[in-house]
């Protein structure tokens, strides 16, 4: 630790910091437009000049000078407020003074630290330089003319997201940043340019020009379109969710957020389901809820409790889950499942499911091995988060399935389940790898257990994991990656067919007379029975609408307090942002109503009664936020035979990223992504 | 003796004709009234009366979507959505502005920075609903059109004060 003075303020800092970091650790603010905690330092802007004692009189740069032990420190003298009024006059000879028409106009650095630390006028009368504008795909909007050569934007897509696409050509005046070949950006965290652009350089495309920052409600929540489970906030103005920015979240996101959780909220206002719907003679009509109510209970009626099932959907909230657990519990059903994908799950125990090392975790790992899974696509944030730790060195990567294009160094070890048989007899070199790590872990995808040997893959994979040391009373190195939001929480409730339910296979092969899903639309919808009375509970008008016999509108994420349990298994609380459209409602006070309806009530009549429900179900949902790590005592496996593993190769699981759910399908930004970057065999199959 | 001449003073009726020689002075005086409406009193070039959008000599709408309007209004009279027009520019799909709200205070006109919103020399709009007094993009626009001269030559007696 070295002792460093600020102003006359004493703080003690690590070894290695930089002289802006004792800064802000003694409070002081610096200013700065190069400089960014989580990328590498660069030091070219030059706002961030301080003074030194016991050096040559120059103002340093602060964000590159390493702290030494007592040195002493002036961030407010008159030397530095000169050499801070200088940078900002050079900054501002070649920035178009076009605030008004800029979309970062409010929430600009630039304005901010001109009006904190510049002069208020400028020498300059010369022509100012023009940029012509980068086309870097259908999100990132660019004026280059405004960009001030801070760099963030290069050094984030080079160190953070993994892609080399972005640089700067020529030098000096003539700097100019951009793709070196026309393209678009092709990285699925291309949004998060536009938080770290400290000018209106790099903004939002379908944002542009539709709000300014003063004039938004903003609201805290969590994101449900991966089940990472990215802290986010929501901007909405009136009735509308105009954008979502990521929150600052160490354990999860860092601040972060992938760009289909950033760009699909304008799936938020299309085919809303906004009125409930009867299917009356063959067509759907519109309809208000009695009558809904009405046509579902009459076909209730008369069927046996026993041949009506329910399908929880992956964007659910958990109180939403449990509604419909104890409504369909109190009709006499154990039919219900919330695996749409039919992906093999153990809910008998939770590390059997959940993301056991945690996101944060992954930084103290020292080898992984990666089995059916595509963390690119799948969970970009999490990707993020290996590859952080993949530069840091010494952390071997191995891939069985599919080859990807991952943002790290990886070995491709195999396709499927043989390679992991070769790994669990110590017939591969990859197996010594695992033994000689300290803290090697496993991450499992959908993709090797959404197959008929799915628990089998399950039991071999955790067998690999307590024969290569990662499971120990310390280190718990087993993870589930999951792709939908709402599946670990459907697993802590328990929400799987109960004793002599039926799994969804069942149910769509005539297994039941009525089915109900909730926000359910990723299976195949054509596959469920002709005579299959169908209740469809959501929020948008997708394929499982389409086959519904009546309709009851329900609320997005954006439109409802849920909790959420991440891959993780985090808890977290998303909070309502607008209110749900026209007719629809909170899909836990559908069910709720609905139950009255049909005489069996259930007993909550608030949030919080649901959620002290929630809570005696499962203990783990009063731990909001918190997840402790524990280590793995019992090593004991799931259920399943490695040996029963079939030879077909792990298929990958997400063909195109941009739209895996109702809201992004909706979205036409989604859509023109999707047109730009989805591969050209997933075109021509649709 | 001071009764006497009371008496005296008001048997001779000094106070009314006094009272009359004022009022028969005005005679010759200028005319303190004006025939309104076919007459109007001088405003300053600073008046603050009805709003109006004004254009580029080129007929281009001024108004760039920056919302300072909307943001400084203290009645929150102005209501103003954007989105990039074909071309890529900025440009309002709305601009309402609720003159029944308004307070006349001036200062969007002091915020605009392309002089777009002005509040022009005009002060009789009075209408005969409520609802006429909820001006949109193209009554504020037509306001413009139809009192650019005046408009511009107001700014430009103002400027040099600003």
């Amino acid at each position: 630790m070295a002792k460093v003075t600020v102003d006359g303020i004493d703080v003690e800092v690590p070894n290695g910091s930089n002289v802006l970091q004792a800064c802000e650790a003694a409070g002081v603010e610096i200013p700065r437009f190069c400089y960014h905690d989580r990328l590498s330092v660069a030091g070219n802007c030059r706002m961030c000049l301080v003074e030194i004692e016991k050096t040559p009189p120059k103002p340093f740069a602060s964000c590159a000078y390493p702290v030494a032990d007592g040195m002493v420190v002036h961030t407010d003298t008159p030397m530095v407020r000169a050499a801070r009024r200088g940078v900002m006059e050079f900054l501002l000879i070649n920035h178009p003074l076009d605030c008004p028409i800029c979309d970062q106009g409010g929430e600009c650095d630039l304005q901010d630290q001109a009006v904190g630390y510049g002069t208020d006028h400028s020498r300059y009368a010369e022509n100012k330089r023009a940029v012509k504008d980068k086309d870097l795909g259908p999100l990132v909007k660019t004026v280059m003319t405004r960009c001030i050569h801070c760099t963030r934007c290069i050094r984030f897509s080079t160190e953070i997201a993994g892609v080399s696409e972005l640089g700067a050509t020529a030098r000096g005046e003539s700097m100019e940043v951009g793709t070196y070949v026309a393209k678009a950006l092709s990285s699925e965290l291309s949004g998060n340019l536009i938080d770290i652009c400290p000018v209106g350089a790099l903004t939002s495309k379908p944002y542009a020009f539709v709000a300014r920052p003063w004039e938004l409600k903003k609201t805290d929540s969590v994101d449900v379109l991966d089940a990472v489970g990215a802290a986010i906030r929501v901007d909405s103005r009136g009735t509308e969710v105009l954008r979502v920015l990521p929150r600052i979240n160490e354990d999860v996101n860092e601040e972060w957020l992938a760009d289909k959780s950033r760009f699909s909220v304008d799936g938020l206002k299309r085919r809303r389901l906004d009125s409930c719907w009867v299917r009356r003679d063959g067509a759907l009509q519109r309809a208000s809820w009695p009558e809904a109510f009405a046509a579902i209970e009459t076909k209730l009626r008369c069927v046996d409790g026993r041949r009506i099932g329910a399908l929880a959907g992956n964007l659910s909230d958990a109180e939403s889950m449990l509604a419909l657990k104890d409504l369909f519990t109190a009709l006499g059903s154990a039919n219900l499942d919330c695996r749409q994908d039919g992906a093999h799950a153990d809910a008998g125990r939770r590390d059997f499911y959940t993301f056991n090392t945690s996101i944060a975790g992954i930084e103290a790992a020292d080898a992984l091995l990666i089995v059916g899974a595509n963390p690119r696509r799948e969970a970009p944030l999490l990707n993020a988060r290996i590859r952080k730790r993949w530069l840091q060195g010494g952390f071997p990567i191995a891939l069985i399935g599919a080859d990807a294009d991952l943002t790290y160094g990886f070995d491709h070890i195999g396709d499927g389940p043989e390679t992991i048989a070769a790994l669990l007899g110590g017939r591969q070199a990859f197996s010594d790898v695992m033994r000689v790590a300290k803290q090697p872990m496993l991450i499992l995808g959908q993709g090797a257990l959404a197959r008929p040997d799915g628990a089998d893959v399950l039991a071999a994979c955790w067998q690999l994991a307590a024969a290569t040391g990662m499971l120990s009373p310390q280190w718990h190195g087993f993870n589930v990656l999951h792709t939908a939001a709402a599946r670990v929480g459907a697993l802590d409730l328990g929400f799987l067919p109960g004793r002599g339910g039926k799994s969804l296979g069942q149910m769509l092969d005539g297994g039941v007379d009525v089915l109900w899903l909730l926000g359910a639309d990723e299976f195949d919808t054509a596959a469920i029975g002709r005579d299959t009375f169908v209740v469809y509970q959501g929020s948008h008008g997708d394929c499982g609408a389409a086959r519904a016999d009546v309709i009851l509108p329900g609320a997005a994420y954006t439109e409802k307090n849920g909790t959420y349990v991440n891959t993780e298994g985090r808890v977290q609380l998303g909070a309502l942002a607008v209110y749900p459209p026209g007719e629809a409602r909170e899909d836990w006070k559908i069910l709720r109503a609905f139950s009255a309806y049909v005489g069996r009530t259930l007993p909550y009549d608030d949030i919080a009664a649901l959620r002290a429900r929630l809570e005696r179900v499962n203990p783990v949902f009063a731990r909001i936020d918190i997840l402790p790590r524990f280590g793995c005592a019992d090593t004991t496996g799931p259920a399943g035979d490695p040996g029963r593993m079939r030879g077909a190769a792990f298929a990958p699981w997400i063909d195109n990223y941009y739209q895996t759910d109702p809201i992004s399908r909706a979205s036409p930004t989604m859509a023109e992504c999707t047109r730009v970057h989805a591969p050209a065999p997933a075109q021509a199959a649709e | 003796m001071a009764f006497l001449d009371r008496t005296a003073r008001g048997l001779l009726m000094g106070e009314l004709l006094s009272g009359m020689a004022l009022t028969f002075s005005y005679l010759f005086k200028r005319k303190a009234t004006i025939n309104y409406p076919y007459e109007k009193g001088p405003i300053s070039p600073r008046f603050k009366g009805e709003h109006a959008l004004r254009r580029y000599p080129n007929g281009e709408e001024r108004c760039i979507a920056c919302k300072l309007c909307e943001a400084i209004c203290p009645a929150q009279a102005i209501t103003i959505e954007a989105e990039p027009r074909d071309d890529g520019s900025r440009r309002t799909t709305r601009y309402d502005i609720d003159m029944t709200k308004c307070i006349y205070c001036g200062l969007c006109e002091e915020a605009c920075p392309v002089d777009a919103i002005v509040e022009g020399p005009n002060f009789e709009f009075a209408t005969e609903t409520r609802e006429e007094l909820l001006y949109d993009k193209k009554k504020l626009l037509e306001n413009g059109d139809r009192w650019e001269p005046e408009l511009a030559r107001r700014l430009e007696m103002d400027a040099p004060y600003r």
